[in-house]
């Protein structure tokens, strides 16, 4: 995006966009919508998208943050796509626990397993 | 390495809605936690909990006020325990009202959870009547010694 810079990095690997995070910490409000408006993007490209979130090197996330998830959950899913996380620290592994957002999303260990899962 | 300190350390700050000052106080209570021997483990909660209760005051205590208002943030750090308080200048809300965001029909709702994530990782959660005012606490388990 010209004039504005990512805190992500996405690639495109068999059909797959792969997004990973510049940032150790996920925490802050206005940092976070960027990011959900930046992914948004990425789920617009594709008629049925297959997004894989890798959270390796983040530390902290806020309940916004997993929000944002949330969100972008949904709209792969309107769209018919699929959504796999991957990489997730265990302390923020936990959060998902607690939650119960484990049931929600699809999480693998590694971004080679979630590649794998994609239908 | 420095050697963990035992003397309570007291942290007190009026806070505006910039991020950098946030993190600072965030960052400050975070090193003395460390520097008194606290976990990894810890160290996430403590963070955890007092990032959500700030966000909390600012975007739901004070929405619809004046956006420069600040809030007050505390924090007491000693060996035995660590105790947090963020009180805003809002109405305050009920605590108990808020829908549980872990049931099945809320589970993609992308709201609701900041409360829910700092009772699991606090030992004890009060607010004061209004419901303007939180008070954290966190005692370490047994492995912080």
């Amino acid at each position: 995006m010209a004039g504005e810079e990512s805190r992500l990095r996405v690639t495109k690997t068999d059909g797959v966009s792969r997004v990973e995070f510049l940032d150790r910490n996920i925490l802050d409000e206005a940092n976070i919508q960027k990011i959900g408006e930046e992914i948004s993007r990425v789920v617009d490209e594709d008629d049925k998208p297959r997004l894989l979130i890798s959270f390796a090197n983040v530390d902290h996330l806020s309940s916004a943050a997993l929000g944002t998830l949330i969100t972008i959950n949904n709209k792969v899913k309107n769209r018919g796509g699929q959504l796999r996380l991957s990489n997730i620290d265990p302390q923020i592994h936990e959060v998902f626990v607690i939650t119960r957002l484990v049931n929600l999303f699809e999480i693998h260990e590694d971004a080679e397993q979630a590649m794998a899962s994609f239908s | 390495m420095a050697e963990p300190t035992h003397s309570p350390q007291h942290f007190r700050a009026e806070l505006p809605r910039d991020t950098g000052e946030i993190h600072r106080f965030t960052g400050e209570v975070i090193g003395a936690a460390e520097r008194m021997g606290y976990s990894k483990a810890a160290r996430f909660a403590i963070r955890l909990a007092l990032e959500e209760a700030v966000s909390n005051a600012f975007k739901h205590g004070h929405a619809g006020l004046d956006p420069s208002l600040t809030l007050l943030a505390e924090a007491e750090v000693s060996p035995e325990e660590i105790r947090l308080v963020v009180q805003d200048r809002g109405p305050g809300f009920d605590p108990g009202a808020i829908a549980d965001p872990t049931l099945d029909e809320n589970l993609d709702k992308p709201t609701g959870r900041g409360l829910m994530l700092i009772r699991a990782y606090m030992t004890r959660v009060e607010f004061n009547e209004a419901g303007n005012r939180i008070e954290m606490l966190y005692r370490p388990p047994d492995e912080h010694a």
